[in-house]
């Protein structure tokens, strides 16, 4: 096996980390929060003084 | 940049964190690319001048574009872009397939990039002595990164993009400069340009590849939701985009035109890179190099982005399934629609050829186009200037929405010269998406709900 081998199998292995992150932390997600809440967005809702924004961007603090 | 979990009255919104120089990293870079790959196809479709007057004449209609789109996102500040638009002006089925244009004209370009991507890597890899080198795994990698990056939240997304779209451009200036164009030293344009060996019909032809010095600048709408103010941040980052563009579009032709002849130049997979190695400079071929692979990443990620909004838009409506207008709590990001995309653009990526990927995405993109053109005539009828409060009034209406629609005429006919099978074949799959939406899937939309803008009843209404 030469390095450049090695390469790509560490790019398989880390698209496959990403991936599987990606999965585990959705449906532990969906598994914490009812449906309601997560699809509560609404569009075009100005919600500054609604949500906890990091503090410099005029939500609370 | 920290994100805290937001949920108050419970309610979860995308985050307002953007601002301008955002929405420019977001359509500089998804553009970008096309000035290091891509353009160059208009070369061999009528020669190095049929180029330039398709860099100019694809650069008008963007201008149009950027003019339109700002004034009315400017109005309709919300995520989806033209998705949102379409919805208000001019109605549902609209909506749901300029909405279906945005995601596939994305998600197409983000598996052209991916590719791409890859093929830089194998040619690496050959190039360095290596024997069979695959691509698969670097396109896949590709995605997968950009799509975590993504789903991790915005800030962050387009923080990377800022930088490494302002890296790419920084590239093609100082290339530009090292040609020494104030004199002939180094760019033989006298002795390169052959005037047009196709004739005026080569110069229609290079029309369709001439998009693609500006392909995606339309995606600063998407963003709408996530600047801090939309009214001034989503024009000022698309106007300064599109002079971004205009200018390495124009440095591009310029460089190339001059180091290469038509007939290499037309057929060239690397254009910018190229021309950097012929000058032996090897600051400059590590620089340019630099360049191609961060716009490739810069387009993919900027992609990634602007599908996912517009497919978490369509859902959060019910035009498609509900749980696609889910907004993650953390990451304040449309979690799930980003997720779902992945396999979409790995299909694509994977088993798609490039030319058919990208042709399938200028075509979708320019039916978006061509919707803008009549959308702004309609949305300046129902709604004349003072009725509503705009954030920017483009000028000199409706000449930019004609021209616009008279440009997009001009290039359909050129992609129907080079590929009519695939432009018939497009049409007819959203013939059939519309037919499906009409009479399926538009029983489950909340009509009411979706009209959200606090705007007065149209004109004539």
């Amino acid at each position: 096996m030469n390095s450049f081998q090695m390469l790509e199998y560490a790019a398989w292995a880390i698209a496959a980390l990403l991936g599987l992150w990606m999965l585990y932390d959705l449906i532990k997600t969906d598994r914490s929060f009812s449906e309601e809440v997560l699809t509560s967005s609404r569009e075009g809702e100005i919600e500054d003084a609604l949500v906890i924004d990091p503090p410099h961007q005029g939500g609370h603090r | 940049m920290t994100q805290s979990t937001a949920i108050h009255g419970e309610r979860i919104s995308l985050l307002r964190v953007l601002g301008p120089g955002h929405v420019w990293a977001l359509g500089v870079g998804i553009v970008l690319v096309g000035e290091y790959m891509g353009w160059n196809f208009a070369v061999g479709k009528g020669g190095a001048i049929a180029a330039l007057i398709a860099c100019w004449f694809a650069g008008l209609l963007y201008t149009c574009v950027a003019m339109i789109d700002s004034e009315v996102t400017s109005t309709v500040a919300a995520a989806g872009g033209q998705y949102a638009q379409a919805k208000h002006i001019v109605g549902p089925l609209m909506a749901f397939n300029v909405g279906l244009y945005l995601v596939f004209a994305y998600t197409m370009l983000e598996a052209a990039n991916a590719i791409t991507l890859g093929y830089l890597v194998q040619t690496v890899g050959t190039m360095s002595g290596f024997e069979g080198v695959q691509d698969k795994p670097f396109i896949v990698l590709t995605i997968m990164f950009l799509a975590w990056l993504n789903y991790r939240g915005v800030y962050a997304t387009l923080t990377f993009n800022l930088v490494i779209t302002a890296i790419a451009f920084v590239a093609i200036i100082l290339l530009f400069f090292a040609m020494q164009p104030w004199s002939n030293a180094t760019l033989k344009h006298s002795e390169l340009l052959t005037g047009l060996p196709y004739g005026w019909l080569g110069v229609v032809a290079s029309l369709h590849f001439g998009l693609w010095y500006y392909l995606g600048i339309e995606g600063t709408t998407q963003a709408a939701e996530e600047v801090r103010s939309p009214a001034r941040s989503l024009p000022l980052g698309t106007m300064t985009g599109m002079i971004t563009l205009l200018i390495a579009a124009t440095m591009t032709w310029y460089v190339c035109a001059g180091l290469m002849p038509w007939e290499y130049l037309g057929q060239a997979v690397t254009p910018l890179f190229d021309a950097a190695r012929l000058t032996n400079s090897l600051p400059l071929m590590v620089l340019l190099f630099i360049g191609t692979v961060f716009s490739t990443l810069a387009s993919a990620n900027g992609c990634i982005n602007d599908a996912s909004r517009a497919w978490f838009s369509m859902g959060r409506d019910r035009y498609l399934p509900v749980v696609f207008g889910a907004v993650h709590p953390k990451y304040r990001t449309p979690y799930r629609s980003i997720v779902f995309l992945v396999p979409v653009a790995l299909v694509f990526a994977y088993f798609a050829p490039l030319d058919q990927v990208i042709t399938f995405s200028i075509l979708s993109g320019l039916l978006g186009y061509t919707f803008m053109s009549f959308n702004v005539m309609m949305f300046r009828n129902k709604w004349p200037l003072g009725s509503i409060k705009r954030g920017y009034v483009h000028p000199l209406h409706p000449l930019p929405a004609i021209v616009l629609l008279l440009l997009c005429a001009a290039t359909y006919f050129a992609v129907f010269l080079g590929y009519g099978t695939q432009l018939v074949a497009m049409m007819v799959f959203y013939i059939v998406a519309s037919l499906w939406f009409h009479f399926h899937r538009y029983r489950f939309v909340r009509r009411g709900d979706q009209f959200t803008m606090a705007w007065p009843r149209p004109r004539g209404w």
